[in-house]
This record gives structure tokens, C-alpha cells and sequence, in this order.
């Protein structure tokens, strides 16, 4: 490109021509499968004139129940990315038998079982449960908005950030072939030269920042700003576990934070942490790595139970049973996720005292979470249940939850975990976990606070026909794999020489199809939703006669949430009003004091993409300069004072006579 | 966990006339509190545990010296005992910033904040002399497994301390432009967490590291 | 983060300053939190400088025990700590990351230690990895693209 080296290297550090892969068919079809459908995207908002109110009412928003929604579509979009790896994968092992190779080589494989991992945790398991919980939380305590409206705003952009940043690497250059924690030395400069670590760490430390912000967000809401009433052992059971989860997220992710920022130093600097020369030592990476990794599982599933716990009492109409006990269970396992993350390395060489110690606090885990299976089983002992899609997904967990949960005691134990460590039994253990866990929690609450979120609920047909190929599937998908791995079948592997296991692969690809169909029935269930939304129109805002507050108001809530704050006597605040006649006021709305729109979260996050490509790519002056940039933005923030402002009285009276209006046309 | 609701009104305060509950808060007398300084304090608990797993590190590889030089050979502990007493003073400087501010003292807040700055800047100057010394020395980063870690866990200490000095000017402009309302008094108040917090990391640093690594 | 801490006095009434964990600071507090923490610190760097004691263990333990105490004396002079802050939360969180820090430094120190013992080969002492038989090029070996092994996959 430039006939003097140094110049380019200069004004491009690392990146070069050859970093775009023409040379890859798979990967130039990709790309031009996303291009063409950004163009469409790009068009239709241009056609539909949409760019003005997508900037003003969502990007800039700083509206907790818009930025819920955005993670979610976030994560429904990286769900797609992360799940075509899935495929791949699959379709790979299905094939790749004796003389036959497959299709992809295994540089390539290595990048796809990575970028499945990362994705799949960080910008899919994560955004939906952040999403879910931003949304939801000031709702059923009652609030107007989080404590800091601006800060949510910049979380989310972080963590669309740091998957701008994944996404990058699929069109220039690469991703990590590491594994999905990038374990050194393999990590290291020596064994990974090229850029897919950094595209790693960078992305991972981008979005953490945007974790941990959003965590310290939710806690301070949920302590600081519940309806007056409300208090700790009156909170709805999912701000409990939402609670918990955050408190797990600002105490786990700066473990990660740092242990990223030695093993970056590592790679840019040259000191020797992780190496295995002069003193360094990769198993403190190991180690630390799971101080955060372990607590990261709870992390994801709490907020899952909480959602279960809801729609349990919903859908059987009763008080959910044992609420104390579901608390202490929650809060039982937020300190003991602390004690057990060894046994993510039980084959590492510990002794046999640290080995007992932490299979035995491993296994100690499984009693709350057994109790709470036991309050859920008993809240609908004897109810009334409405089998609505919410409660198919949550029967559907409790079966493949349990079987998950059985097996993970199972590798508890050092010596059986001894013989399954990295095999597909454990591949099978977390997928039983994640997806019977923490997708199908999140798909429950997805199609439970529809209805709140968007007025109209999803159709039940094609709800009903997506849990079923998503439940179907997954025990096709991964029956197969528990079957692989007690025959000692090791995770990660691109290609097999015996021919009697294929069956085996065949199978679990076939499942892996009907996940597919799943996915495309969740997406057909969003657009035949969309298109009979008259018919399924909520109006009452209260469709499935729900218990907590998030019910009270309409659907969707009106930017303030509530015209008045709600006063809590019961910890089912919602059914207590609706039993003790509540009767909504229609009169005496005052003004109500929000939180300002600012661009400032967006700019921050985009300054920040630069900022990473850069280190990435060793391009140092617009490193620099992106970074003073970022600084400059953010002081310069700081310098705005004018954060809020009052929706007048007379806007409040138009929207709560509107609904008034409605309500009354109904009867 | 189940601590008291810390909202100011309970259920209580809303008895209506007879035994008839009240649901709503018509009078709009419910002003959640604020939640800045829980949230920064949660920030601050979060940055205690970055250092501690780079603590954690140094524990575990601080005797790796790879035949390299080691704490005996390497630390001035009167540069370091001088070093302390910059943050010492700076810590109390700052104290006396925030009394000054309680009396919406401006002038005297703003002279004690330029000498807490001030002496900032001496604990900075004096690292920044200890670790051009070191790698003058061939004691670099990259030399050992215990001087990386060495390196990085100081070093992010003193990355904070410059933070700080960054925040503080801010703040003083800041507090210059528009007075000491509630936001700035906040704001202030925040960085007097902060920098106290510093303060308590470096004690970490100057016994676990210092002191122990010359016994 | 000051970006950051601004927002929330949107909505709070925002006459509460005297409530929050950095106020409540007095003149003489300060003061006595000086004088403590220069006491408690002249104390060990003397006992380390002079060798007082002429045995590094208890030393070493003793340094320890005046960190602790000086910490202390820092939360609550300075910091302000104290159990009735913002509902009892500040202290709770404090609790918390404390129990976190310790697991996390004793967690990893037992862990690291029983790899070292089990996994290091007999010649070699429990601290001193494999670097000690090849000495170090002078420079540091801070340049990623010399790898030798570029390629490596898995197969």
C-alpha cells in the first residue's frame, strides 16, 4: 500500500490489507450476508424516516424501560451470531471423519468454539439478564426510574461496545482460538502473536465496564429506591434475585478486570505473569479467572430463578411458597458461589485436602437451589396453573434444570471429575444448565413482560411451538454429548479418527436443528405477534392478573412509570391492592420530576470501539487520541448540571385520562 | 441481608382515616434518597477488589525473582517512608478541605484541596523517580515474575493517585464555576472517599510490599 | 466516574448531605486520625529499618497487626465509617468485600501453594520456577511477533 514500511506502520500499526479474510469463502459470504441485511436495515429506516425518533426516544434515552428493551435486542441479535456458531460447529463434528476433513480447517474451528463461548455468555446470557433486569426492577419496586439514569444509558453502550468489538474481528483479522477464557500460555505473545487475544481482552474489558457500572446502578436502585413500604423482606422475589446478581456482578467482574489487564500486560508489555518463564505463572491466571468465572454462573442464573419464582405464583394463583426461605436460598448461594471455584480445575494438581474442601462446598450449592426447586414444586401443589407459554418454560426448566444440576454434582466429586474434565460430559453439563436454566428463564420472562413492555401479548401458537422445539431439541442436542463424553470424548476437537462415534454427532447436529427451529419460531412468534397485536392488545395492563407491582401500571408504562408512587403493605404489593379494592385515581396529577435524554453515553461508547481497535491493531496515535478524546468527553460531562427536568401536570392528566378513556371503552 | 428499609416513609405514614389502607402516595411526599454516595462507595468496594486480586498475585508470585535482584536489593525504604508521609499529609490536607467545605468556606476549601494536590503530586514524583531507578537499574517489568507483579500493583496505586489529581482540578474548577451546591458538596465528598481509600491501599502496599519484602 | 456519580440527585431531594459516609468530619477527628496513623506508621518502617527485633517472622507479623489497626483507624477518622451510614448498607458492603478480599488472598495462596508443591518437579524449590536454569536476556522479551510457534492447532 505504501512503498515506505515504516510510514504504514506508523499510520496503521499491524493492520494491513491481508488482514481482511478475501481469502475465506465462508467468512466473505457472511459478510456479505451482513452487509446486504445492514443495508436493509439502514434503507428501511431511512424510508420509514425512523432515524429521528430512534436517536431522540432510544439511543440518547436514558429511560430505564427503553435501555431494558435495547439489551434485549442486543442480545437477541448476538444470540444469532453466537448460535450460527453453534451450527457450524455441530455440522463440523457431524462430518469431520476419518479421510473426510469437514469444512473448516482447524484455525478456523478454534476461532468459532471461542467466539461461541464469549458471545454466547457475554453479549447474550449477559444483556438478556442486565436487560431483564433493568426493566423490570423499577417497576416492581415502585421507582420512576434507576439511580442513575445517565450511567444505565453508558452501561448499555459499553456493552454494545465491546460486541461492536467481537463482531469486528470476524471481517478483520481474527478471533482468539483459545477457548472461551483464553487460558495462558496459549494466550500469551508467544503461542497467540496475532490479534484475536486482543480482540478478546478488549472486548471483554469494554463490556465489563459497562457490567459493572450497571451493577452498582441496580443495587444502589433496589437499596435506595423502593416505594415507601417496601421493605427488604417485602420485595418482589425477582428483585431479590436481581438484587443478589448485582451484588455478585460488582464483586466478581473487577477480579476479571484485573486478571485481563495482567494478561494484556503480558502481551503489550512484555512482564511475565502468566508466562512460563522468569518467574511467571499461568495457573494464578486459572485461578483467578474462576474467582470471577464461578460467581459469573450465579450471576446468569439467579436473576433466572427470580423470574421462575414469579411466573410460578402468577400462573398457579398462589402466594409463592416458602418466600423467606426462596430469600435466604438466594442469598445462601450468592456467598457460597465464592467457595467453589476450584472445582473448575480439580485435574490442575491441588492436593487432596483443597480438592475435598471444594467439592464438598460444591456440592453443599445444590441444597439451596434444591430448595428452591422444592417452594416452586410446592407453590403449585394444589394452585390453580394456567399452562401459558411463561409456565411452559418453566416446567420445561425444572425437568432439564434438575438433570443439569445432577450431573454437576456429579463432577463435584474429584474423582469422577478426574475422568470427565474437559470431555463432553461437562460440554453437556453447562449446556444443561445455561440453556435448561438461564435461556429458558430468560425466553419465560421474555414472553411473560411482553405484554408491559411492547401492550400486546405474544401468540400463544408459536410460543408453544417454539419452547417445544427448544426443549425437544436440546435433549437431542445434548443427550448425545453426556453419551460422547462418558466414552471420553474431549471437548474442542476438529476432527475424529474412530467412525463409531459419528452416530453420536449425527444426532446431536439434528438436535442442534431443532433449536433452530425454535429460534425461528421465537422469531415468527415476534412477527405474528406485531401483526395480530389488535387482537392481543393488553389494555388493562394487568393481563396475566399478575401479583407485583410492575402490574399496576399500563402497558406500556407511561414514561414515569407510575403517576403516583405506590404505598407497599404485603410483598405481593399488586394482589393486595386488587384484593383490599384498590381503585385507580383519575384525578390530582401533579408534575413529575425525570431524568434528561444525553448523547453523551453513546459518544462514549463509540469513542471507545476506536480506542480498542486501535490497541488491537497497535495503531498508537489514534489510541491516544481516542483516549484523550474519551477523557475530554467525559470531564466535559461532568460540566453539565442540567440533568433533569418536569413532565408538566397537564401531560400527566392527558396520559392517565387517555388510559382512563381506555379502561372505560373496555367495560 | 434483611437490613431495615433505609426509605425515609414506611407504610405507616400513609394510614388514611379509619382502617382503610392507602395505596398510593397522592400527596407526592415520597422523595426517594439519594444514591450517590452508596453507589460510589459500591465503586470504591469493587476497586478494593481489584487490588486485592493484585495482591493476591504478588503473594503468590513475589518470590519469583528468576535469579534476578529481590526486595533487599532493590527498595530504598527511607524514599518510601517519605513517600507514606506525602499521602499521610495529603489525607488530612483533604480533611481539612471538607471541613472547610462544611462551612461553605470556598477560598479555604479550595487553598486546602491545591495543597492536597500538591503533596498528590509529590507521592507521584517520588514513584515516578523509585521506577525510572529500578529500570534504570535493569530491575524492569519484564525482568522477573516478582517485579511484574511488583510494578503492576504499585503502579495501579499510583494510576489512581493520578486520577485523583485529575479529578481534584476538576472539582476545584468546578467548585469555582458554580459554587458549592449540593452536587458539588456530592462530588467533593466523593473524591474525599476516594482519596482516603487510596490512603488505606497504599498502607497495604507499603507493609505487604515494602516492609515485609526487605525482612 | 465523577461522569457518573452526578445523576442521582435528579430525583433525590438532595438535603442529605450530612448523611452521607464522607461528611460528618470534625476537626479534632481528623486530628486524631493523623496523629494515629503517623504513630502507627513510624512504628513498623522503624522496626523494619533499625531490625529491632532481630527476627524477621515476628517482625513480619507485627508490621501486619499495625497495618490492620492503622486500616481501621483510617475507616473510621477518615473514611467515617460506621454502622449507621446509608441504613447500615456501607458497612454491610464493607463486610462483604472484605470477606471477599481474604477469600480471594488466602483462596488463592492455598490453591497456588498446593500446585507449586504437587506439580514442581523435586529439584526445584517451591519459589523458583524453571527460569532459574536459563538466565534472562537483559532486555526483556517484550516483542509478540518473534513467537516460534505461530501456528499451533489443535488436532
Amino acid at each position: 500500500m505504501f512503498s515506505n514500511p515504516d510510514l504504514q506502520k506508523l499510520l496503521f500499526g499491524r493492520l494491513t490489507l491481508d488482514a481482511v479474510p478475501l481469502h475465506e469463502p465462508i467468512l466473505l459470504v457472511t459478510f456479505a450476508m451482513v452487509a446486504l441485511g445492514g443495508l436493509v436495515v439502514l434503507g428501511g429506516l431511512t424510508y420509514f424516516r425512523l432515524w429521528g425518533p430512534l436517536w431522540r426516544d432510544w439511543f440518547t434515552s436514558v429511560d430505564h424501560k427503553k435501555i431494558g428493551i435495547m439489551y434485549i435486542v442486543l442480545a437477541l441479535v448476538m444470540l444469532l451470531r453466537g448460535f450460527a456458531d453453534a451450527l457450524m460447529m455441530r455440522a463440523q463434528q457431524a462430518m469431520a471423519f476419518g479421510d473426510v476433513e469437514g469444512y473448516l480447517p482447524p484455525h478456523h474451528y478454534d476461532q468459532i468454539f471461542t467466539a461461541h463461548g464469549v458471545i454466547m455468555i457475554f453479549f447474550v446470557a449477559m444483556p438478556l439478564v442486565t436487560g431483564l433486569m433493568n426493566f423490570v426492577v423499577p417497576l416492581q419496586i415502585g421507582a420512576r426510574d434507576v439511580a442513575f439514569p445517565f450511567l444505565n444509558n453508558f452501561s448499555f453502550w459499553m456493552t454494545v461496545a465491546g460486541a461492536v468489538t467481537v463482531m469486528a474481528s470476524l471481517f478483520v483479522g481474527e478471533f482468539a482460538r483459545t477457548g472461551w477464557l483464553a487460558y495462558p500460555p496459549l494466550s500469551g505473545p508467544a503461542m497467540s502473536p496475532g490479534v484475536g487475544v486482543d480482540y478478546y481482552i478488549w472486548a471483554l474489558q469494554i463490556a465489563g465496564i459497562g457490567t459493572l457500572l450497571s451493577g452498582i446502578n441496580l443495587i444502589a436502585t433496589i437499596v435506595k429506591m423502593r416505594a415507601p413500604g417496601m421493605t427488604m423482606m417485602k420485595m418482589p422475589i425477582f428483585t431479590w434475585t436481581a438484587l443478589c446478581t448485582n451484588i455478585l456482578i460488582v464483586a466478581a467482574f473487577p477480579i476479571l478486570t484485573a486478571v485481563l489487564a495482567m494478561l494484556s500486560l503480558d502481551r503489550y508489555v512484555g512482564t511475565h505473569f502468566f508466562s512460563n518463564d522468569l518467574g511467571g505463572n499461568p495457573m494464578m491466571y486459572v485461578n483467578l479467572i474462576w474467582i470471577w468465572g464461578h460467581p459469573e454462573v450465579y450471576i446468569l442464573i439467579l436473576p433466572a430463578f427470580g423470574v421462575f419464582s414469579e411466573i410460578t405464583a402468577t400462573f398457579s394463583r398462589k402466594r409463592l411458597f416458602g418466600y423467606a426461605s426462596m430469600v435466604y436460598a438466594t442469598v445462601v448461594i450468592t456467598i457460597l458461589s465464592y467457595l467453589v471455584w476450584l472445582h473448575h480445575f480439580f485435574t490442575m494438581g491441588s492436593g487432596a485436602s483443597v480438592n475435598s474442601f471444594f467439592g464438598i462446598t460444591t456440592m453443599i450449592i445444590s441444597i439451596p437451589t434444591g430448595a428452591k426447586i422444592f417452594n416452586w414444586l410446592f407453590t403449585m401443589y394444589k394452585g390453580r396453573i394456567d399452562f401459558d407459554v411463561p409456565m411452559l418454560w418453566t416446567v420445561g426448566f425444572m425437568v432439564t434444570f434438575t438433570v443439569g444440576g445432577m450431573t454437576g454434582v456429579l463432577l463435584a466429586v474429584p474423582p469422577a471429575d478426574f475422568v470427565l474434565h474437559n470431555s463432553l460430559f461437562l460440554i453437556a453439563h453447562f449446556h444443561n444448565v445455561i440453556i435448561g436454566g438461564v435461556l429458558f428463564g430468560m425466553l419465560a420472562g421474555i414472553t411473560y413482560w411482553f405484554p408491559k413492555a411492547f401492550g400486546y401479548k405474544l401468540d400463544p401458537f408459536w410460543g408453544k411451538t417454539s419452547f417445544w422445539f427448544w426443549l425437544v431439541g436440546f435433549w437431542v442436542a445434548f443427550a448425545p454429548l453426556y453419551v460422547l463424553g462418558l466414552m471420553g470424548v474431549t471437548r474442542r476437537v476438529q476432527h475424529f479418527d474412530d467412525p463409531s462415534l459419528q452416530i453420536w454427532f449425527v444426532i446431536a447436529a439434528f438436535g442442534a436443528f431443532l433449536i433452530l427451529l425454535g429460534i425461528a419460531s421465537f422469531a415468527v412468534t415476534l412477527v405474528v405477534s406485531f401483526l395480530k397485536r389488535e387482537q392481543l392488545r393488553d389494555v388493562t395492563g394487568d393481563p396475566w392478573n399478575g401479583r407485583t407491582l410492575e402490574w399496576a401500571t399500563s402497558s406500556p408504562p407511561p414514561d414515569y412509570n407510575f403517576a403516583f408512587t405506590p404505598v407497599v403493605h404485603d410483598h405481593d404489593a399488586w394482589w393486595d391492592m386488587k384484593k383490599r379494592g384498590y381503585v385507580r385515581p383519575v384525578s390530582g396529577f401533579q408534575k413529575i420530576h425525570m431524568p434528561r435524554s444525553t448523547a453523551a453515553g453513546l459518544i462514549l461508547g463509540v469513542l471507545s470501539i476506536v480506542f480498542s481497535f486501535a490497541m488491537i491493531w497497535y495503531i498508537w496515535w489514534l489510541a491516544a487520541l481516542s483516549f484523550l478524546a474519551l477523557t475530554v468527553v467525559t470531564i466535559g460531562h461532568t460540566f453539565n448540571y442540567a440533568r433533569d427536568f418536569y413532565i408538566p401536570a397537564d401531560e400527566v392528566v392527558r396520559t392517565e385520562n387517555a388510559r382512563t378513556a381506555l379502561l372505560a371503552e373496555r367495560v | 441481608m434483611a437490613a431495615h428499609s433505609t426509605a425515609a416513609l414506611t407504610a405507616e405514614d400513609f394510614q388514611g382515616p379509619g382502617d382503610t389502607p392507602v395505596f398510593l402516595d397522592a400527596e407526592g411526599q415520597h422523595h426517594p434518597e439519594n444514591g450517590t454516595m452508596l453507589g460510589f462507595w459500591l465503586y470504591l468496594m469493587s476497586d478494593c477488589l481489584i487490588f486485592a486480586a493484585l495482591f493476591a498475585v504478588y503473594a503468590v508470585l513475589g518470590r519469583n525473582y528468576a535469579a534476578g535482584p529481590s526486595p533487599k536489593d532493590l527498595f530504598d525504604l527511607k524514599l518510601v517512608a517519605l513517600n507514606t508521609s506525602m499521602l499521610l499529609f495529603s489525607s488530612i490536607t483533604y480533611g481539612f478541605a471538607m471541613l472547610a467545605m462544611e462551612k461553605d468556606d470556598q477560598d479555604r476549601m479550595q487553598l486546602w484541596l491545591a495543597i492536597t494536590g500538591l503533596f498528590g503530586l509529590c507521592f507521584i514524583g517520588l514513584e515516578l523517580y523509585e521506577f525510572h531507578h529500578l529500570i534504570h537499574e535493569g530491575a524492569t517489568p519484564q525482568r522477573s515474575g516478582f517485579l511484574s507483579a511488583f510494578f503492576t500493583l504499585v503502579g495501579t496505586h499510583g494510576l489512581h493517585v493520578s486520577l485523583g489529581l485529575v479529578w481534584l482540578v476538576v472539582l476545584m474548577v468546578q467548585a469555582h464555576m458554580r459554587g458549592l451546591g449540593d452536587a458539588n458538596k456530592r462530588r467533593l465528598l466523593c473524591l474525599s472517599m476516594f482519596w482516603h481509600f487510596l490512603d488505606v491501599v497504599w498502607i497495604g502496599v507499603f507493609t505487604f510490599v515494602y516492609l515485609m519484602g526487605v525482612l | 466516574m465523577s461522569a457518573a456519580t452526578e445523576d442521582a440527585h435528579v430525583r433525590g431531594s438532595g438535603h442529605e448531605v450530612h448523611e452521607m459516609p464522607g461528611g460528618h468530619g470534625s476537626f479534632r477527628g481528623y486530628m486524631t486520625g493523623f496523629v494515629l496513623s503517623v504513630v502507627l506508621t513510624a512504628i513498623p518502617f522503624w522496626l523494619v529499618m533499625a531490625d529491632v527485633l532481630g527476627n524477621p517472622r515476628l517482625t513480619g507479623i507485627i508490621v501486619m497487626g499495625f497495618a490492620v489497626v492503622q486500616i481501621v483507624v483510617h475507616m473510621v477518622y477518615f473514611l467515617h465509617m460506621n454502622t449507621k451510614s446509608e441504613g447500615g448498607w456501607t458497612i454491610l458492603a464493607l463486610i462483604f468485600t472484605l470477606t471477599l478480599v481474604l477469600i480471594t488472598l488466602v483462596g488463592s495462596v492455598w490453591v497456588m501453594y498446593h500446585l507449586d508443591t504437587n506439580m514442581m518437579p523435586p529439584d526445584h524449590g517451591m519459589h523458583m520456577p524453571a527460569a532459574t536454569s536459563e538466565p534472562a536476556p537483559a532486555s526483556g522479551s517484550a516483542a509478540p511477533g518473534a513467537a516460534p510457534m505461530q501456528h499451533q492447532h489443535q488436532h
